[in-house]
């Protein structure tokens, strides 16, 4: 993260000095960025004092902000609205169950493996569905899932319809695993949760400073372009198919080593819970509208309301899900910018700048001050 | 032979049921470029409010003859106080609401009916069935439905191709801001088509739970099979509609013949052989 | 007295102002011609009477009394039809049904019919059951208008009628308008062809980035004064 000015654009330049200049940091980002490397400092250490309820319930967190995150890049950056990215989640979590169970891998390259198997999923799903445009595009993406999900039903090695237990033996033989029980002087069951817990960690802030990066890069301009309108986009010479397609894929690549990592800590995969509309992307989507959609804050607010939503009310079952509905609806007819929206909008902040402002320095000195 | 050709007409029949399913969307989608992912869950609503009418002791046909209006009403509720307000360039807003309605209606009638099986009691209907001669016969209610499904292509086609009414409606799809300046209400029109959209929800609902078993959770998969006949028959042809309900349902029993596992699975195979094949449908009309 | 008067009116599109405080009349059987260059202001200045903008709300008022709070489709209903810049025919519908659904909303009596309409374009009557989208640019323009005058509007918006239409055509299109304004209708015509506007307008206005930098008679305004007035030379 290099919250640094942009060089000086192009149509300022000449005989005279530039009279303006393309900017995406902010004062409140340059400490945005200052804290986060402590945080993420006091995180990876945190299981040398927090129990291990506490590290489980930050492993779903953390796995949960980051498909938030990748579903926010998907719709929020790139316009394409999915509801089937459980199929990329499913996909890994069977393939982690495969290269395990059947071909007898490690655990944690099998994470890695999974995701590859995610992405070569997506190439053809994308090569189909992108024929679909707007909100025709969500259906295709779910109907594609519900064929990963009745295919993966009818592979017999891998349990059918009614799913399949990991063996203890194969998540006893991760790698890493010794180093943490004798690092912590913990038992098995404990090491496996930090280990899963410091990956999960890894996901969120590999995909935090992926998403990050690739927004900020010309990648990310072309993609703002494409949101705003496909037509002007591709006019200025954007490639929007290729665009898309390389976020669609990429998305699918990370979202398949979360569906695997998740499964792994589960240890028992089906078809319905690795394919679940409702947990991968229905809570995904609550998540990153009630944060609010196309900012990098958004999901981090997100993640919290659900989360506190999920611990306190999901009790209530069915309730709980009208309950979401319901509150879902409400935003997008109220507050479609969601929290961080309404709180960026009467502050005026922006931790995790994406955006390019124009600074014009006469301007800039009246201007009030936008950083706090 | 005479099993295969009997899976071909129990397919066509099937297709009969998809293309109830399929004319609320198509109508929907032609007429407000909205997709409603709540369609499925409103065809089960449907088949529940009509159980329920029975269950309080209402004889079937005046059960349906009270749900369709009902279930017009609902939805041009639906449309004035909810959607309208989400009406603009971004689809998100319209998407996401009827996300939220769809989880909404499936666990509001998992907590009103419970998770149990359904079926409508349709008496001796049940298991009449047409001889047609060589071992071979149709069920009446299959037939009836799919008598049913042609009625309302013909029925909503001759509103919007031979009324003024129906000119209001093929205006306001063509262009909204002009229609305006005709002096076309183009809300009370969208609420209008989503009551239409809604009745015909009943009628399938009506159907649904005449021909099958239901129980709250199946709205998502109907929604499915109703896109997937859309999109194949082609968009903004109701005609069209009623073949891409045909493909699904004759690959569906097509696949159910070889293994009945495949059943479903083969219905979505053939939607996305023929997205690959014909991007725009079998049947292309309008201009998305 | 003024049929049709805009006091202060404004118009945005999201943050970007299009129209500055336009002041504006027009009589009973008048027609007035708005003029200027590309991006003056004068297709949004149609599109805020005719309800299709979000205006202030004593800003536009027909016969005296407020209409800047009603929405389009209420407008039309009291005599005010827009022709709008680029045909914009509805596609799907033939040339009889884009007129009829002309009437949809036709609360007004008045001399318009399809057989007024055919009279006045007789080729139209022959192109009745055409997809109005295999017609000529000429003949479209033609149902356009028609398509306005089957709600017997009192007043008549007329957007760029000339656009991308042959001369020959161009005096077709004209030569009909004389007859609408015969029949007592009033007129607001935008307009880029200056000769014509002038041949046909009782005054005019000239727009200048969202606002009027001219208004007179046609023969009492010079050609540097429009020119002045078009690019503020």
């Amino acid at each position: 993260m290099r919250p640094e000015a942009n060089k000086p654009a192009a149509l300022g330049e000449g005989r005279h000095s530039p009279r303006f200049a393309v900017a995406t940091a902010t004062r409140a980002s340059i400490i945005a960025a200052l804290a986060v490397i402590p945080a993420v400092l006091i995180l990876i250490a945190l299981p040398a004092f927090a129990d291990r309820a506490l590290l489980q319930e930050l492993f779903y967190v953390f796995t949960m902000l980051t498909l938030a995150q990748l579903w926010n890049l998907l719709a929020g950056s790139a316009g394409l609205i999915s509801v089937g990215q459980q199929a990329f989640v499913g996909m890994g979590a069977y393939a982690l169950f495969a290269f395990t169970i059947i071909a007898g891998l490690d655990p944690v390259l099998s994470i890695v493996l999974a995701g590859i198997v995610a992405g070569a999923l997506a190439v053809p799903a994308a090569l189909i569905v992108f024929r679909l445009r707007g909100a025709y595009f969500a259906i295709g993406t779910w109907v594609v899932a519900e064929v990963c999900r009745l295919v993966l039903a009818q592979v017999k090695h891998l349990g059918g319809g009614t799913g399949t237990s990991l063996p203890p033996d194969i998540a006893g033989s991760m790698i890493g695993l010794d180093f943490v029980r004798h690092l912590f002087r913990v038992r098995g069951p404990a090491a496996r949760d930090i280990l899963s817990y410091w990956l999960a960690l890894v996901l969120v802030v590999g995909t935090f400073i992926l998403v990050y990066r690739l927004l900020r890069s010309r990648h990310g301009l072309a993609l703002s372009a494409v949101g705003d309108s496909e037509p002007a986009a591709e006019s200025t010479g954007v490639d929007v198919f290729r665009t898309k397609f390389l976020i669609y894929v990429v998305t699918a690549i990370v979202t398949g080593m979360v569906g695997a990592l998740l499964f792994l800590q589960k240890a028992r995969i089906s078809p319905d819970a690795a394919f679940s509309l409702i947990d991968w992307t229905a809570y995904v989507i609550f998540i990153v509208v009630i944060g609010g959609i196309g900012t990098m804050e958004g999901p981090i607010i997100g993640v919290v309301i659900f989360y506190l939503l999920q611990y306190y009310l999901a009790a209530l079952g069915s309730w709980y899900l009208i309950l979401l509905g319901a509150l879902a609806i409400l935003l997008m007819l109220f507050a479609p910018s969601g929290v961080w929206g309404v709180i960026s909008h009467y502050f005026d902040i922006s931790l995790f700048p994406v955006r390019r402002r124009l600074v014009v320095p006469e301007r800039a000195g009246l201007r009030k001050e936008s950083l706090r | 032979m005479l099993g295969w050709i009997d899976t071909l007409l129990q397919g066509i029949l099937l297709g009969g049921l998809y293309s109830l399913y399929a004319t609320g969307l198509s109508v929907i989608f032609g007429i407000m470029r909205l997709v409603n992912l709540a369609h499925g869950d409103l065809i089960v609503l449907g088949a529940f409010l009509i159980l329920a009418a029975t269950a309080a002791g209402a004889p079937l046909i005046l059960a349906f003859a009270v749900v369709v209006p009902l279930m017009f009403f609902i939805g041009y509720a639906l449309q004035s106080a909810l959607l309208n307000r989400a009406l603009g360039r971004n689809i998100l807003p319209p998407l996401l609401i009827t996300f939220g309605l769809s989880i909404i209606v499936q666990n509001g009638l998992l907590e009103t009916f419970s998770a149990d099986t359904r079926r409508l009691d349709i008496g001796p209907l049940q298991s009449a069935s047409l001889p047609l001669g060589s071992g071979l016969a149709v069920g009446l209610m299959p037939l009836i439905c799919l008598g049913a499904a042609i009625g309302v292509i013909v029925l909503l086609n001759s509103v919007f191709y031979r009324t003024p009414l129906g000119r209001a409606f093929r205006a306001t799809s063509d262009d909204v801001e002009i229609a305006q300046l005709m002096g076309i209400n183009n809300r009370s029109i969208y609420a209008l088509t989503m009551g239409i959209a809604l009745a015909v929800c009943a009628i399938a609902g009506f159907f649904l739970g005449a021909r099958a078993n239901f129980d709250p959770s199946i709205g998502p998969a109907r929604l499915l099979y109703a896109f997937e006949a859309v999109i194949i028959g082609g968009l903004g042809s109701l005609w069209g509609t009623l073949a891409g309900g045909i493909v699904v349902g004759l690959a569906q029993t097509i696949g159910a013949h070889i293994d009945p596992e495949w059943q479903i699975l083969s219905g979505h195979v053939a939607f996305l052989i023929v997205l690959v094949i014909r991007p725009r449908g079998l049947f292309p009309r309008a201009v998305d | 007295m003024a049929v049709l008067e805009t006091r202060e009116l404004t118009a945005f599109y999201g943050d970007f102002q299009a129209l500055f405080d336009i002041t504006f009349t027009l009589d009973e059987g008048e027609t007035v011609a708005v003029i200027g260059a590309n991006g003056a202001g004068k297709s949004t200045f149609l599109k805020a009477i005719a309800g299709l903008l979000p205006r202030p709300a004593a800003a536009v008022r027909l016969d005296g009394r407020d209409i800047g709070t009603l929405p389009a489709y209420e407008i039309v209903k009291l005599g005010v039809a827009l022709v709008p810049e680029g045909r914009r025919l509805f596609s799907s519908l033939s040339v009889e049904e884009n007129l009829l659904v002309g009437a949809y909303g036709r609360r007004r009596g008045g001399a318009w019919s399809l057989a007024t309409v055919y009279q006045l374009f007789p080729m139209l009557r022959e192109r009745r059951h055409s997809p109005s989208m295999a017609l000529s640019g000429g003949q479209q323009q033609m149902v356009a208008i028609g398509r306005a005058l089957m709600s017997n509007p009192r007043i008549l918006l007329c957007d760029e009628l000339s656009l991308g239409l042959a001369p020959i055509v161009i005096r077709d299109i004209y030569a009909a308008l004389a007859d609408i304004k015969a029949r007592g209708t009033s007129v607001v015509l935008v307009e880029q062809d200056l000769a014509h506007a002038m041949a046909v307008a009782d005054r005019a206005y000239c727009f200048m980035e969202g606002r009027v930098s001219l208004t007179g008679r046609p023969q009492e305004l010079t050609r540097d004064a429009i020119h002045a007035a078009y690019f503020g030379l």
